[in-house]
């Protein structure tokens, strides 16, 4: 199977290759993203790579470029914008080859290479699959216009996976087809005339299967070609001639305001809720136009069921030409292990497990490596401190701040990593769609569906990876509502103040029994309440339709190791430069918060008092001294001014400043509040028993207790439900690609949280 | 009858939708269109969803949805 192009035809013209020199050039200048729309010149050739999902595709990208991608962002959308580039070296291509004759460099071209998401069709259902068509019709501020297509085609799917095929081949793009899962082709029973495939699509076949080189190369080529000659497939879908001359006229129209594709206004004809349409709302002349052409259609008597139709004919008469099945049970081992896996008592117990394995990876087997990190960058800090012991405001901000600050970002990543080297092993082999559809009836009432249980799952270890994860629903309101419960889940920095607080008040008064239950009842409440509010969320205030749940579930595969390492590498960059850099910045904000004014007076008075008192007793700890001067700076910090200011807001809740104090430093970090109550009651142990201690025996001026254990719970209620993780808010904020959605999401917790522990202060002081 | 009547291990032929709503369009999309054959092959542990076999892959779609598409069987 080969396929030649006979180049001694096609002449480069002179201006041609003036361009090709230049933008050649241009690349060892800058790899950026070039933000000139399509038709700017000096720019990289551009493909576009388009296909289902479970295709391959992702593996195919990695081969053509390897390690030389990044990923950004569309505007308006929270699916992520994957590039990357291909050097197509001189020989490899006769168009690389002219490119270098011309230029004295002896480099490679390089062609800048788009991921679009994997699609069933380019009709969007929703802003997020818009994006395909959009970029695929120049239509996308910041992204140029592909110069041609790559169509990953699933051998082992044909007729499905044609269906797209026939939306991209009306758009003329030159193209070529990487065929992807050749190598399945014998075990399920399919042969394939690849000759006759080409023939019948119209454009170049490549096989390719994983990272054989040869054939990644046979594919370069053929790319190098199709740029080069341009050429695109003419195929004849089989529309009835009627309306096609409809779909002419409204197309001619439709085109002077934005440009839009055959396809795209045939879709229009027949579906009111076609994402699209609302580029023309704005103009009454083409609402006008759309709205009589549709009557047309009706009058015709066509239905919406005929596009469909058509396609798949036209899919099948492709298919029927090259492929033959031989009749019998294919994919015998993925049907057995199917057989268990998706078994009513199996299924769900191996799930159970999975999951369960998942989960502890999270939450206890990445520790190690972030008490590391935390060990690593606290020596740090003291190494750094002790070189800055002259200059005191210098050193606070190098070793509370900077340091501290960084620290607190990188301390995620063994989570997060672990969490992603197991969704991408998850995701490849297949089993991931399974866990879906296990789960989906627990979730579907609120609005989710099944692919929400891992990113909740993993949001009990942390809300950071767990809203990362969401990245594996492709549904983008349900994505977006499944973000914006995440954080409910009770995480483990949670876990310190639970331990303190039902340490102190509720297991000396109520037994060690009451305290268990008190901790699950703390878990138990994120999830309790997460799914009804998803439910408002969607319902109340996203008024999303139901929108049906179509999930294919792939034959299993073994996961491809450059894919599954790629994943996880690509996840912790992305959080460590894009949500680090909030987190560290607002760090430096918090220390400066806490650290400021700073006047020396504080520390001569607190030692004053101390000397005071030394003369009538004995002296005084050092350590106790440094402490209660740590105590008094913390008061009379703008942060500890605040919680002073705020405190009239808690009382009803029962929280004393202190308390309100600790609620405010925990914003950089939840577990920050046991640190900082320790340091306003000159606590020596963070551990807790003194502090559990001084808890306890608070007392308000009149000699009455300060805190009770329904204080306590109180204030457990009100950490379950609260937003205080600015991180959080940072990784929600980069992954919706908005400030609204951690503003939201700020809001209606903290209201949430308020509301609910109000509720229990006051139904608990009434008992 | 509808797929969502279907036991494990039919094959039906698909004749239509219940209701044709715009929404459906993306089951077409995805090859369940009339005269398709179509798989019933399991319902999930918990109830819903159920996963069917179409043009050789597999899906998995919702009681709700399976209720809307009319199918008859075919003998075995």
């Amino acid at each position: 199977m080969t396929w030649q192009l006979s180049l001694s035809n096609m002449q480069i013209s002179s201006k041609l290759s003036q361009i090709l020199e230049r933008s050649v050039n241009s690349l060892f200048q800058r790899n950026n993203n070039s933000k000139e729309g399509a038709g700017g010149t000096a720019k990289n050739p551009v493909i576009a790579l388009l296909g289902n999902p479970n295709t391959g595709k992702t593996t195919v990208f990695n081969a053509l470029c390897g390690t030389r991608q990044k990923t950004g962002n569309f505007p308006g959308v929270t699916v992520e914008k994957k590039t990357g580039f291909l050097a197509l070296s001189p020989g490899e291509t006769e168009y690389s080859s002219s490119i270098s004759g011309e230029t004295s460099s002896p480099n490679a071209a390089l062609v800048e290479v788009i991921d679009l998401p994997g699609l069933y069709s380019l009709k969007a259902g929703s802003p997020d699959e818009d994006v395909a068509a959009d970029v695929a019709m120049g239509r996308v501020d910041g992204t140029n216009r592909p110069d041609a297509i790559v169509f990953i085609l699933d051998a082992t799917n044909l007729k499905r996976n044609l269906y797209l095929f026939s939306q991209v081949a009306e758009m003329k793009f030159p193209m070529v087809v990487a065929l992807t899962m050749t190598d399945l082709l014998a075990s399920r029973k399919i042969e394939l005339d690849l000759p006759a495939l080409e023939e019948a699509l119209g454009v170049p076949v490549l096989p390719i299967v994983g990272r054989n080189q040869d054939q990644v190369s046979q594919l370069k080529k053929a790319i190098g070609e199709m740029l080069h000659t341009k050429r695109h497939p003419e195929i004849e879908i089989g529309f009835p001639p009627q309306l096609e001359t409809i779909v002419d006229r409204l197309s001619k129209v439709l085109n002077l305001y934005i440009p839009v594709s055959h396809f795209e206004v045939r879709e229009m004809l027949f579906f009111k809720d076609y994402l699209l349409l609302e580029h023309f709302f704005s103009f009454p002349d083409a609402m006008a136009a759309i709205e009589s052409e549709r009557r047309a259609v009706k009058d015709l008597g066509y239905d919406s069921t005929l596009i469909a139709f058509r396609r798949y004919r036209w899919a099948d008469g492709k298919m029927s030409a090259c492929e033959k099945r031989t009749e019998g049970e294919s994919n015998r081992i993925s049907q057995k292990i199917d057989a268990f896996l998706t078994h009513r008592f199996f299924g769900l117990i191996a799930f159970v497990g999975i999951m369960y394995l998942v989960f502890q990876s999270i939450y206890t087997y990445a520790s190690p490596l972030m008490d590391l990190i935390e060990y690593l960058f606290d020596s740090l800090g003291t190494l750094a401190g002790s070189h800055l012991q002259s200059t005191p405001i210098l050193r606070s901000l190098v070793v509370d701040g900077l340091i501290s600050g960084v620290g607190s970002v990188v301390v995620f990543v063994p989570q997060i990593a672990v969490l992603f080297l197991f969704i991408a092993i998850l995701e490849d082999s297949g089993y991931l769609a399974r866990a879906a559809f296990l789960m989906d009836r627990l979730l579907s009432w609120s609005g989710l569906n099944g692919r929400a249980f891992i990113p909740m799952l993993s949001s009990f270890a942390c809300a950071i990876p767990g809203v990362m994860a969401t990245r594996i629903m492709p549904d983008p309101r349900a994505r977006l509502t499944t973000t914006l419960i995440a954080p409910l889940m009770s995480c483990s920095a949670r876990l310190p103040v639970y331990i303190l607080f039902i340490g102190a008040f509720i297991e000396p008064y109520y037994g060690a029994g009451w305290a268990a239950f008190s901790l699950f009842a703390m878990h138990a409440l994120g999830i309790i309440i997460s799914l009804p509010i998803a439910f408002f969320i969607n319902r109340g205030i996203l008024r999303a339709p139901a929108l049906p749940f179509l999930l294919e579930i792939p034959p299993y595969r073994l996961p491809q190791l450059f894919n599954v390492f790629y994943r996880v590498y690509e996840a912790s960059r992305s959080f460590l430069l894009k949500a680090g850099s909030v987190i560290f910045a607002l760090s430096i904000v918090i220390w400066f918060l806490s650290y400021f004014p700073h006047p020396p007076s504080v520390e001569k008075q607190v030692r004053q008092e101390y000397e005071e008192v030394e003369n009538v007793y004995a002296p005084a700890d050092p350590a106790d001294i440094q402490r209660r001067i740590n105590a008094a700076y913390l008061e009379q910090s703008v942060l500890g001014r605040a919680g002073k200011a705020i405190s009239p807001l808690f009382q009803p809740l029962g929280f004393d400043w202190r308390i309100s104090i600790g609620i405010l430093s925990a914003f950089p970090a939840r577990e920050v509040i046991v640190s900082t109550l320790g340091i306003i009651f000159s606590s020596g142990d963070e551990s807790g028993e003194s502090l559990k201690d001084h808890l306890r025996n608070a007392k308000h001026p009149d000699g009455s207790r300060l805190y009770t254990p329904l204080t306590a719970i109180t204030l457990m209620v009100f950490f379950a439900l609260s937003s205080q993780c600015m991180s959080t808010l940072a990784i929600v904020r980069k992954e919706l690609n908005s400030w609204k959605w951690p503003l939201f999401l700020f809001t209606y917790m903290t209201l949430l949280a308020y509301g609910l522990a109000l509720l229990v202060n006051t139904v608990g002081s009434h008992i | 009858m509808t797929v969502a009547d279907m036991k494990p291990g039919q094959r039906a032929r698909i004749l239509g939708y219940a209701e044709p709503e715009e929404s459906m369009n993306r089951l077409g999309e995805l090859g369940l269109i009339t005269g398709q054959e179509i798989s019933f092959l399991r319902i999930a542990p918990l109830g819903d969803p159920l996963e069917v076999k179409v043009m050789h892959y597999h899906l998995s779609i919702r009681k709700k949805e399976a209720g809307n598409i009319r199918c008859e069987l075919i003998e075995q």
